[in-house]
């Protein structure tokens, strides 16, 4: 199945000047070096040391020049290719793509055949791995669930195996917290790619890792995204700073603060690996003032979503940037306008990768219905990136001549518009029907979506993996499901 | 004279001005006033108001912590006082609150903590990546009423049901309730794990306190 991105954007949006970029940078730099970054690793930390920025064992604290920070960061590559199983589903990461990911990590799942809300197992991983396969508009996988009935210890491997007997698309893992599941996670993608050397060629895995806001980084994360980096999986550090309470209540300050975590944390991959694939990743937001809680959407989300993109250009590094992500309970009114403000400033700056489908209430509750709508509203937002091309086929001066004036003549028996009428973009949820059809079933856009992920999970049959390769995959996981056992 | 610097200290609290706060209690510490009275006629009017216009939507949370911090730069001046004359503040119970052991998200916690706080409760915070062993530990040190869990990854949410579980071995529980919270948190879990309660934000996280303390 061919992958549907957004690419030759006719859009554009200048939301950060280049003053403006440069100012938050120079600020960035100025709170790396002053304030520091809290790096809680021994492991980075005698990183840091040995390129001579100033540590603070017992706070973990470390203060890194800014000329320092700079020479890392421009180690790294400004493009490369995320790989799949099926090498037709390569996503090249390149500045000319914008791409769709499931969103993570939920921890419920609305059942698509009984509406229950139930705890997310490791069978959900699979449904969805297996629904998001089938989808055009998905092009890679986040663990969209947890896998609750997995031993913590191991659930991020069986997470990722379980992806990989039901998909052949790339996957990003953000459920990777510590060295050892990562190095597992490692020699299960080395398994996949036929070795080190070919998983170094073409990554079948991309590594997520969270910041700790505020000016904090977490040790395992930091262990996890090394042993990435060092076999040449593409790594990522994502900023959730929130205005108000893990950053400044502004929107210049939390940016500040955000990208002092990220580029601190890519900077230090590329002093341990200089040229290792890396991105940045963000999904700011601001605080919601009466509960203190997570919006999930909003203005500030909007805006930092294109924001965003403009950072990422400066340090010439792909992107990974939080839309969707809804904060509203079911598929609704808020969740279409979240997920579709926030889809569209991010795509029109031409954020590489967003997060991501599928999930309600700020990122906890899978459904499979908001999964089609998300992918829907993509679509749209696909279609207009396209904008209006204007040339002597498109003006159509020969078609409207042959109309003519006046409301004698249409343009429905023309040629060119039988030539053309495919261009129109043509929704599969949006309700267009007659008013007396509506009222007589009563259904509508939640309904159609629910329908088609039922058919699709009936009827959709993924690539198999090689039975063998199954095993070993399994094997693996099972391994370390055993030494952790015996300690 | 001492109901003018009342006035004084509830507004320093509703203004959120920490310095200000501190220096009117060393004020009344100074001028010999019962610093009981100096928290209840002074500090504490000041927290109401914040509660009631942050109820009515005219304040938030901002603001609400800010008055907390007052508070408590307030209270930490009085207390010492307070112990010399041999007297203790009326508090609705001792809560000892942390986030689990392997994780570090500190903000959720530190938050509930505050309004714990500024609601009347006596707060130990432990921080973040507790042991099991370490709220057992104080909980029985202290006399714990309430120990509060944190955690906000899906991988640390089963030390909830760890230090739960510890608290029963040490013979603590059921005198101890336990909240439990963080983003992966749902009521079905606080139910599976045996808590006895749970709140998605902070601001129910005290009503939830107050009803297992058996405060109106």
């Amino acid at each position: 199945m061919a992958i549907k991105s957004i690419t030759n954007p006719r859009l554009h949006l200048d939301i950060l000047s280049a003053e403006d970029a440069q100012r938050i940078h120079t600020a960035t730099l100025d709170v790396i070096e002053s304030v520091g970054v809290r790096f809680p690793s021994p492991l980075a930390l005698d990183i840091w040391e040995a390129h001579g920025a100033k540590v603070d064992r017992e706070a973990m604290v470390v203060k890194a020049p800014g000329h320092l920070i700079e020479e890392a960061l421009r180690n790294a590559p400004s493009a490369y290719t995320l790989a799949a199983r099926d090498p037709a589903q390569d996503l090249p990461l390149d500045g000319n793509h914008v791409y769709v990911g499931t969103d993570g990590c939920g921890v419920e799942v609305l059942d698509p055949f009984t509406g229950e809300r139930r705890r997310s197992t490791l069978q959900d991983v699979a449904d969805i791995a297996r629904v998001a396969d089938y989808l055009e508009e998905v092009a890679f996988h986040w663990v969209a669930v947890s896998a609750q009935d997995c031993p913590p210890e191991t659930r991020s491997l069986h997470e990722l195996v379980a992806i990989w007997k039901n998909s052949t698309k790339h996957v990003q893992t953000e459920s990777i917290y510590s060295a050892r599941e990562a190095r597992a996670a490692v020699e299960i993608a080395s398994a996949l790619a036929g070795g080190r050397a070919p998983l170094r060629e073409r990554p079948l895995l991309s590594i997520m890792e969270c910041t700790a806001s505020p000016l904090g980084q977490d040790g395992g994360s930091l262990e996890a995204a090394l042993v990435g980096a060092e076999a040449g999986l593409p790594v990522g550090f994502m900023t959730m700073a929130s205005c108000a309470s893990t950053g400044p209540a502004t929107m210049a300050g939390t940016l500040v603060v955000g990208n002092a975590e990220v580029i601190s944390a890519l900077a230090l991959v590329q002093l341990a690996y200089p040229g290792a694939p890396v991105y940045y990743a963000a999904a700011q937001t601001a605080m919601d003032l009466r509960t203190g809680g997570y919006t999930g959407g909003g203005p500030e989300d909007f805006l930092f979503g294109a924001a965003t993109n403009a950072l990422a250009d400066f340090y010439n590094v792909p992107l990974s940037m939080g839309s969707f992500a809804t904060g509203a309970k079911e598929p609704n009114w808020q969740a279409g306008l979240e997920n579709s403000l926030s889809t569209l400033m991010a795509s029109v700056v031409m954020s590489d990768m967003l997060l991501g489908v599928g999930l309600l209430h700020g990122s906890r509750i899978w459904s499979y219905e908001q999964m089609l709508l998300d992918c829907e509203i993509f679509d749209i937002v696909r279609k207009m990136m396209g904008g209006i091309v204007v040339d002597d086929e498109t003006l159509a001066l020969e078609t409207i001549r042959a109309v003519g004036a006046g409301p004698a003549g249409n343009y429905l028996a023309q040629r060119h518009t039988k030539k053309h009428a495919r261009d129109l973009w043509l929704p599969r949820f949006l309700d267009r029907r007659p008013y007396s059809e509506w009222e007589e079933k009563r259904d509508g856009p939640r309904d159609w979506a629910r329908a088609q992920a039922q058919q699709i999970l009936k009827t959709h049959q993924p690539t198999p993996l090689d039975p063998a390769l199954a095993t070993e995959l399994e094997r693996i996981v099972a391994g370390v499901e055993a030494s952790v056992q015996q300690k | 004279m001492a109901q003018e610097l009342y006035r004084a200290m509830a507004q320093s609290v509703i203004d959120g001005e920490v310095d200000d706060a501190r220096r009117l209690a060393q004020q009344a510490v100074e001028q010999g006033l019962d610093p009981l009275a100096a928290i209840n006629q002074g500090f504490i009017p000041g927290v109401n108001h914040v509660g009631e216009q942050f109820s009515r939507g005219e304040m938030f949370l901002p603001d609400l912590v800010l008055a907390g911090e007052a508070m408590k730069a307030a209270i930490a001046v009085l207390e010492p006082e307070m112990a010399r004359r041999g007297t203790q503040r009326q508090t609705l119970g001792r809560v000892v609150i942390g986030t689990v052991e392997g994780d570090i998200h500190d903000i959720g916690k530190t938050l509930v903590a505050t309004m714990l706080a500024a609601s009347g409760f006596q707060v130990y915070d432990l921080g973040v990546d507790v042991p099991v062993a370490r709220f057992v530990e104080k909980a029985r040190e202290v006399e714990a009423d309430i120990v509060g869990l944190s955690a906000l990854l899906t991988t640390t949410m089963a030390r909830q049901a760890d230090a739960i579980k510890a608290l029963t071995e040490a013979g603590l529980r059921p005198r101890v309730k336990v909240m439990v919270g963080g983003a992966p948190v749902t009521a079905s879990w606080a139910a599976e794990i045996g808590a006895d309660g749970t709140s998605e934000d902070a601001i129910g996280a005290v009503a939830v306190a107050r009803r297992l303390v058996g405060a109106q």
